[in-house]
């Protein structure tokens, strides 16, 4: 069967692109210490040698709208474009392409409606920043295929906070019964608290860092009792509009395990948002 | 009220370059024109089986043709599709950095939790 090697679980922050790429005045004084964090983050997916990654994000109203909105969605293609004008315009993203994979895909996709998750698809999927991020910081060599899995933590109504947590333990479960000798990666990214659009946006740290501090301990030590115990659909507008992207987080949580202690804890305190980055090894760290 | 089509409407200009100009440049007529031709277009249908009930209040109307951000967020528009595209129009004009973006939030200081509800 297929091994997970890593588990990772990271904000995704659409500036780090344009903030590591800059130079002389226009390069931001934190860009140094946000890229030697990500440099040794990146570390520990590359140890893992993967062949194959699982990615799951949110699309930000690039694809999926209202008129059909899914709440989980995987994609079933041999081919992913990437990013959009309005990445491009706002955060200089690149254009890119990933190859898929698709045989996981299907896996996936039969087991989760199997199992008791209705899963969309998609044979045709742009993906956006929330997928694309964690390439460029992890994997910016974009070398290999990918599955990309959707959740909808933007559009109301939204399934709840365990929900999350029970399609993160499915998807591990999927893949470790997938028939294969390839080495699976599972990579998820969301956020901590974040206000887009709202009185409290682009302050010079997240709207609530002391949520912000919370999350990322109940993050590192996989305190799913502790994290459902005080996060609901309500109480995420606390510490932020857009802070149900913290529930991309909570499946990462469902992936790892109950009470998986990360074995990579890292987190930057920038202007608007908290960047945190957490790695699992399942099987043990690799040598 | 209808946020889904002020939400539609934020979604399909920001989505395309020249429309964002336009919109930035003749609100009133972008707005009318909008309203008129492609409030009822469903997004991936042919333009023959276009919906038939689609409008803005005057209130929606106003706010748009305004650049209002603050009545739409308060309208309960999509807070994500109003800054992405207000940025893209405005920022421009706000040449020391998130300058634009930190006014924009300090323009809705006064409204406290819990916000406007968006669900559609």
């Amino acid at each position: 069967m297929a091994q997970v090697v890593a588990v990772i679980a990271s904000t995704h922050h659409p500036f780090y692109y344009r903030a590591s790429t800059a130079v002389g005045e226009e390069r931001p004084p934190f860009a140094d210490e946000w890229v030697a964090k990500i440099e040794r983050f990146r570390e520990t997916l590359t140890r893992a040698r993967p062949d194959v990654l699982v990615m799951v994000g949110s699309d930000h109203f690039h694809q999926l709208w209202l008129d059909n909105m899914p709440q989980f969605l995987v994609g079933k293609a041999p081919t992913y474009d990437a990013n959009w004008y309005n990445e491009e315009r706002e955060f200089g993203l690149p254009r890119f392409r990933l190859d898929g994979h698709e045989e996981l895909s299907s896996h996936i996709l039969r087991g989760g409606l199997d199992s008791g998750f209705d899963l969309a698809f998609s044979n045709e999927l742009r993906i956006d920043h929330s997928i694309t991020c964690p390439i460029i910081t992890l994997r910016p060599q974009a070398d290999l295929p990918i599955v990309p899995i959707y959740t909808n933590i933007f559009a109301p109504p939204l399934p709840q906070p365990k929900r999350f947590v029970e399609l993160g333990r499915a998807i591990r479960e999927l893949v470790e019964s997938w028939p294969s000798d390839q080495r699976v990666a599972i990579i998820g990214t969301g956020h901590l608290s974040l206000e887009l659009g709202g009185p409290r946006q682009f302050g010079p740290h997240g709207p609530d860092p002391e949520f912000d501090q919370r999350a990322v301990q109940w993050i590192a030590n996989g305190d799913l009792d502790g994290c459902l115990r005080e996060v609901s659909l309500d109480s995420l507008h606390l510490p932020g509009n857009a802070t149900h992207g913290f529930m991309d987080f909570m499946l990462m949580m469902g992936v790892a395990g109950e009470n998986a202690k990360a074995d990579h804890v890292d987190s930057l305190d920038l202007f608007h948002t908290m960047e945190a980055y957490f790695t699992w090894y399942p099987n043990g760290a690799p040598a | 009220m209808s946020k889904y089509l002020l939400n539609k409407f934020l979604f399909t200009v920001d989505r395309d370059a020249d429309l964002v100009e336009r919109y930035r440049e003749d609100s009133s007529g972008l707005v009318a024109w909008w309203e008129e031709t492609q409030a009822n277009r469903i997004l991936n249908v042919t333009d023959g089986e276009a919906s038939t009930w689609l409008g803005f209040t005057d209130e929606e109307r106003g706010a748009l043709v305004a650049h209002d951000h603050v009545a739409l967020f308060e309208l309960g528009a999509h807070p994500f599709l109003t800054l992405t595209l207000f940025i893209a129009m405005f920022e421009r004009d706000h040449p020391e950095p998130l300058s634009y973006q930190k006014g924009y939030g300090a323009a809705l200081a006064h409204l406290s939790l819990p916000y406007p509800d968006i669900a559609t």
